[in-house]
C-alpha cells in the first residue's frame, strides 16, 4: 500500500449548480473534501445509499467533470481533463448494460473502436481474444451479435471487454452487477476479481450490496451524503463498523444467517432519510439519523481516527474517547 | 401496411414528377394545349378530366403540375432538414456557447410568422419559379426540426452508450455520425416528409394568393386559376384533381410517418388482436 | 386458507404463436402467511401475480386455471372466472396490490390527501381525511405529509405511502411486485419490517415477489422458487435456505454472497435461462443443471413431496420410491 496509488482523488469536492422546483439558484453539495485512493492489484468497494456521492466520486475519478476543488492524480500527476492518454489508462463501467451499448452496432464495433483509439492491432483475431478474455464463447460468433441478442449478463461483459480493449490500469465500475439477473451476478464478480489478479488492475466497485463488497473487495469505503465516513479493510469494515451508519448499513442487508425469525427488521425503523444535499445539515451529516449524536456532531465535521488494522472513521465517538469505544 | 400504401402513393407522384412529360407527350395532350372546341368540357371524350375554360386538358395540367409540386416539396425537404440536422444536432451535441447562439437562432426564426414573410419575400423577389419557392420556403421552415432534433440529441449525448465511447476516447465528429445520427433516422425521416407536405402546401397557397410564375403550373397554380372561374360555373373536375392530389399526398406522408412512430416505439405497436382470440377460443 | 391457484397458465401471444410464460402452478396460501416467489427475470414470477390479480394485459392472457380467493366472511370466488366488474368490488377490498414502479404511480400534481380520498371515498369510507392519517401513520409517515405532493417525498417514502394506500380498505390478501428493488438497503429494511408489523396487526397474507432470495429468507414464510413458468421448489423458508432440494434453488442462494460467514468462491449458476419460446422436453432447469443424470433432458419430473415440502426434481425420485 506504500506505493503511489494508481488513480486518486485527493481533498476533491463537487458542488452542482441547479435550480429548484420555483427556479431558485440552489447549490447541490455532491462530495465534500473527499479523498480515495486506488492501488495496483487491489479491489476498492465504495459503498453508500443512493446520493451518497459514489456515482459522483466515480465520475470525477472519470474526468467526467471537473472537481469544484481538490485534485485527481494519476500516478501521483494531476490530471487535466479527459485526454487520449488517460482514456488508456481510467475505463468505467456503467450500471445498465442495456444502455451502454450502442443499440445499432455489433459487439465488434465496440472493441474494435476502442483498439483502434488506443492504436492496438485491432484485427478479428484481437476482438476475439477481448471476448475470449470476458468469457464470450464461441467469439466469432459474438463479435456478430448486436446488443439486443444478448442477456443482461452477456451484454455487460462485452462492456467490460470494451474498457479492457484500451489496456487501461484502473477499472471503475458504476454498480456493474445490480441490474444483472443472480444467477450471473457472481459470473461478474469472478471476472473483477480474475482481472486483479492477473492483469494487476486498479479496480473501484461501487456498490450498496454489502455482501458482494465484502465478497470482492479489499477494501471498502463508506459515504454518507456526500462525505466519505470510513475506510479501510473489508473485513474490519464489515464485521466490526466503527461508523454508526456504517453499522446502519450493515444491520440493513439482508442476511439469511440471521436467527430466523428475530426481530432484526425493527432495527432501522424510525431512522428517518437521508439529508437534502442542497442543504445538508452541519457537522456530521448523519448527526439527525444518529442514536449517538452528541453536541459536537451538530457543528463541526470531526477529524479521522485511524486504527492499528488500517481503517479509519470520521467520528465523534472515537475522538473523545478513544478508550470507549462504543457499540452501537 | 400502412406504410406501404404511404410508400406507395409518394412513389407513385415521384414517378408521374419524373416521366410526366413524356406520358403528356404519350398520351398526345399537353398543359398549353388548347383545344377550342373542349372548351370548359367536362371529364369524358378526348378530355379524360376534362378541360378548363381556357380549353387546355386538366389530365395534362395535373400531370404537369405534379413535377412542379414535387420539385418544390422535395427541395424545400432537403433544404430544410439539412439545414434542420446541422443547426440542431450542433446545438444539441455540443451545448454551451454554441447551443445558446444556435437556439437564439431557432428560435428567432420559430416565431417568425413564415407564410406572410414568405409572402412578403416571395414578392421581392422577381423569379417566382419552383426553385425560388422552394428557397424560401425550406429556409423559412428548418426551425421546429432543429428544436426537436437539439433536444433529442442533447438526451443522446447524455446516455450510456455514448458517454461510454467517449470515455475511450472517441473523436467527436464518430459520436456524431457514428452513435448518435444513426439513433435520429427516424426523426430526420418523418420531419422530412413533413417538411415535403409542408411544402407543397405553402406552395399551393402562395399560388392560390397569386404568387407564382405565370408559365409554370403546379397544383397550386392550377387551383388558383380554377378558383376565378370554375367555382362560379361548377366545374368541379377543374380543382378536385390537383385538391385531391394534395390530399392524397397528405395523407401518405401521414400513413408513414405512423410506421415510422410504431418502429421508434414498440409501445405503439398494435397487439395481434386475431392471434389472441384464437389462443383464447 | 386464503388463496388456491390451481394450474395457473399465462401465455403470451404473438403473431407468432403462443408462448407460456406460467405453466401449470399451483399453491395454496395460508392466512396471515407471506408466501415468497423468487426467481431470475423472465421466470414468471411477476406474470404470475398479475395473473392472480387479473390485472394481465394484453398480449398476455389468462389460458387455463383456476384462482380460488376464500374471504373471511362469504362464498370463496374463483377471481379467474369473474369479469372485470365483479372483480372491482373484490380490488381493495379484498385483494390489494403493490407494484415495483407503484411509487410512480402517484398522480404527480394532486396532494396525497386527495389520491387516498378518491380510493377512500370510492368504498364508501366517511372520513377519509381521519383514515388517511391513521393509514400514514400505519406506515411510519407523519399524518401532515397528507398535504405533500408526491415530489415532495423521497421515493421511499412515496412507496410506503402505496403500501398504505393498497391497505386502505382492509385487504385480506396483499400482492408485492418487488416493492424494495427501487429504494436502498436501509429504506428496504424499514419497509420490510413494517411489512411484518402490519401483517402481525391486520392479519392479512402476503404474496411478495422479489429475485432477492436473501431477503426472503428472513421475510417470508415459505417460500415458492420459480424457472421458466413453474415453481421447481416449494417450502418453508428455513428450510428452503437450510436445505433446497432443486439444484436451481440451491444455485440460487449460493448466488448471494454471505454478509458474515467466511467468503469461499462462489459461482453462481452457470448458463442463462431458457428461451420460453424454446423449451426442453424435460427439465427446464437440466442444460445448467450440474446434477443432471439420466433421462433429465427427456422427463420432465413433476412438483412431488420431497422432505417438508414440494420440488420437481429426479434426485428425488429413489427417495420417494423407497418410502
Amino acid at each position: 500500500m506504500s506505493d503511489i496509488p494508481i488513480l486518486a482523488a485527493e481533498d476533491v469536492t463537487k458542488h452542482f449548480e441547479s435550480r429548484d422546483g420555483v427556479g431558485r439558484h440552489v447549490t447541490v453539495r455532491a462530495v465534500e473534501n473527499v479523498t480515495l485512493r486506488l492501488h495496483r492489484g487491489r479491489i476498492a468497494a465504495l459503498v453508500g445509499e443512493s446520493g451518497s456521492g459514489k456515482t459522483t466520486l466515480a465520475r470525477l475519478l472519470a474526468q467526467f467533470y471537473p472537481v469544484t476543488s481538490g485534485r485527481i492524480l494519476l500516478r501521483g500527476e494531476p490530471v487535466t481533463g479527459p485526454d487520449r492518454r488517460f482514456a488508456g489508462e481510467v475505463q468505467l463501467v456503467f450500471q445498465d448494460p442495456f444502455a451502454s451499448l450502442n443499440s445499432l452496432r455489433r459487439v465488434e464495433h465496440n472493441l474494435r473502436r476502442a483498439l483502434k483509439l488506443h492504436a492496438h492491432p485491432a484485427g478479428d483475431e484481437h476482438v476475439r481474444e477481448l471476448l475470449g478474455k470476458v468469457n464470450l464463447t464461441p467469439e466469432a460468433e459474438f463479435a456478430r451479435k448486436l446488443p439486443h441478442e444478448l442477456s443482461g449478463g452477456q451484454r455487460q461483459r462485452v462492456a467490460i471487454a470494451r474498457a479492457l480493449a484500451v489496456r487501461p490500469s484502473v477499472l471503475l465500475g458504476d454498480e456493474p452487477i445490480s441490474m444483472l439477473d443472480v444467477s450471473i451476478r457472481l459470473d461478474v464478480l469472478n471476472l473483477l476479481a480474475r482481472l486483479r489478479d492477473e492483469e494487476g488492475l486498479a479496480l473501484l466497485y461501487i456498490t450498496h450490496d454489502i455482501a458482494s463488497a465484502r465478497y470482492l473487495s479489499d477494501d471498502v469505503f463508506v459515504m454518507y451524503a456526500g462525505q466519505m465516513v470510513e475506510g479501510g479493510p473489508a473485513e474490519s469494515v464489515i464485521q466490526e463498523p466503527k461508523h454508526p451508519y456504517t453499522r446502519l448499513l450493515v444491520d440493513s442487508s439482508p442476511d439469511p444467517e440471521r436467527a430466523a425469525g428475530s426481530s432484526a427488521f425493527t432495527a432501522a425503523e424510525k431512522l428517518g432519510e437521508p439529508p437534502s444535499l442542497v442543504d445538508p445539515p452541519p457537522g456530521c451529516r448523519f448527526h439527525p439519523r444518529c442514536p449517538f449524536a452528541r453536541d459536537e456532531c451538530r457543528t463541526e465535521f470531526p477529524p479521522r481516527t485511524e486504527f492499528p488494522d488500517g481503517g479509519w472513521t470520521n467520528c465523534w465517538l472515537h475522538v473523545t474517547r478513544p478508550e470507549d469505544t462504543p457499540t452501537p | 401496411m400502412k406504410v406501404r400504401v404511404g410508400i406507395g402513393i409518394i412513389a407513385f407522384f415521384a414517378v408521374v414528377a419524373v416521366v410526366g412529360p413524356w406520358l403528356n407527350d404519350l398520351m398526345g395532350i399537353g398543359p398549353w394545349k388548347i383545344d377550342y372546341d373542349a372548351i370548359s368540357r367536362p371529364p369524358g371524350g378526348g378530355h379524360l378530366l376534362g378541360a378548363t375554360s381556357q380549353g387546355t386538358d386538366v389530365l395534362a395540367q395535373v400531370i404537369a403540375g405534379t413535377r412542379n409540386s414535387m420539385v418544390v416539396g422535395a427541395l424545400a425537404g432537403v433544404i430544410g432538414i439539412v439545414l434542420a440536422v446541422v443547426v440542431g444536432v450542433t446545438a444539441g451535441f455540443f451545448g454551451g456557447r454554441i447551443d445558446a447562439l444556435l437556439s437564439f437562432l431557432t428560435n428567432m426564426f420559430l416565431v417568425l410568422p413564415v407564410l406572410p414573410l414568405t409572402l412578403i419575400v416571395a414578392g421581392y423577389v422577381q423569379d417566382t419559379g419552383p426553385v425560388t419557392i422552394a428557397l424560401i420556403i425550406g429556409l423559412f421552415g428548418w426551425a421546429p426540426g432543429a428544436r426537436t432534433l437539439r433536444a433529442q440529441t442533447l438526451s443522446l449525448r447524455g446516455r450510456d452508450f455514448v458517454m461510454a465511447m467517449r470515455m475511450l476516447g472517441e473523436t467527436r465528429t464518430r459520436l456524431i455520425f457514428v452513435e448518435v445520427l444513426p439513433h435520429l433516422a427516424g426523426w430526420i425521416s418523418a420531419m422530412f416528409l413533413h417538411l415535403v407536405l409542408g411544402a407543397v402546401l405553402a406552395e399551393a397557397g402562395l399560388a392560390f394568393l397569386g404568387i407564382s410564375s405565370a408559365d409554370t403550373v403546379s397544383w397550386g397554380t392550377i387551383i388558383d386559376q380554377a378558383r376565378q372561374v370554375a367555382l362560379l360555373n361548377g366545374m368541379w373536375w377543374w380543382f378536385v384533381p390537383p385538391g385531391l392530389c394534395i390530399a392524397l399526398l397528405g395523407t401518405a406522408t401521414g400513413l408513414v410517418n405512423f410506421g415510422i412512430d410504431e418502429v421508434m416505439n414498440p409501445r405503439l405497436r398494435t397487439a395481434d388482436i386475431k392471434a389472441m382470440r384464437k389462443a383464447l377460443a | 386458507m386464503i388463496l388456491d391457484v390451481k394450474g395457473l397458465d399465462v401465455d403470451y401471444v404473438s403473431a407468432k404463436g403462443a408462448v407460456r410464460a406460467v405453466n401449470d402452478v399451483s399453491f395454496q396460501l395460508r392466512r396471515g402467511e407471506i408466501l415468497g416467489v423468487a426467481g431470475e427475470s423472465g421466470c414468471g414470477k411477476s406474470t404470475l401475480i398479475m395473473a392472480i390479480m387479473r390485472l394481465l394485459r394484453p398480449p398476455a392472457a389468462l389460458t387455463g386455471g383456476e384462482v380460488w380467493l376464500h374471504p373471511r366472511d362469504g362464498e370463496p370466488v374463483d377471481l379467474a372466472a369473474r369479469t372485470d366488474r365483479e372483480l372491482r368490488t373484490l380490488r381493495w377490498r379484498r385483494i390489494a396490490v403493490v407494484l415495483q414502479s407503484a411509487m410512480d404511480a402517484l398522480n404527480p400534481v394532486a396532494r396525497l390527501s386527495a389520491q387516498f380520498a378518491d380510493v377512500l371515498k370510492a368504498h364508501g369510507y366517511r372520513d377519509a381525511g381521519k383514515r388517511t392519517a391513521e393509514l400514514l401513520e400505519m406506515v411510519g409517515i407523519s399524518p401532515d405529509r397528507a398535504r405533500s405532493y408526491p415530489h415532495e417525498m423521497s421515493g421511499g417514502m412515496r412507496q410506503r405511502a402505496m403500501i398504505a394506500l393498497a391497505l386502505a380498505c382492509d385487504p385480506e390478501l396483499v400482492v408485492m411486485d418487488e416493492p424494495t428493488t427501487a429504494v436502498d438497503v436501509v429504506m428496504q429494511r424499514q419497509i420490510l419490517s413494517q411489512i411484518l408489523q402490519l401483517r402481525d396487526r391486520l392479519g392479512f397474507s402476503v404474496v411478495f415477489v422479489t429475485h432477492d432470495l436473501s431477503l426472503l429468507v428472513e421475510l417470508a414464510d415459505r417460500i415458492a422458487v420459480m424457472y421458466a413458468g413453474r415453481i421447481v421448489e416449494i417450502g418453508e423458508a428455513a428450510g428452503i435456505y437450510a436445505d433446497p432440494k432443486h439444484p436451481y434453488t440451491k444455485g440460487l442462494r449460493d448466488s448471494f454472497p454471505p454478509l458474515r460467514a467466511p467468503v469461499t468462491k462462489l459461482s453462481g449458476i452457470p448458463g442463462t435461462p431458457p428461451a420460453l419460446r424454446d423449451l426442453p422436453p424435460g427439465c427446464a432447469f437440466e442444460p445448467r443443471c450440474a446434477r443432471r443424470f439420466g433421462d433429465c433432458a427427456e422427463r420432465r419430473p413433476e412438483l412431488l413431496p420431497v422432505g417438508g415440502g414440494l420440488a420437481a426434481c429426479h434426485l428425488h425420485d429413489r427417495e420417494r420410491a423407497h418410502v
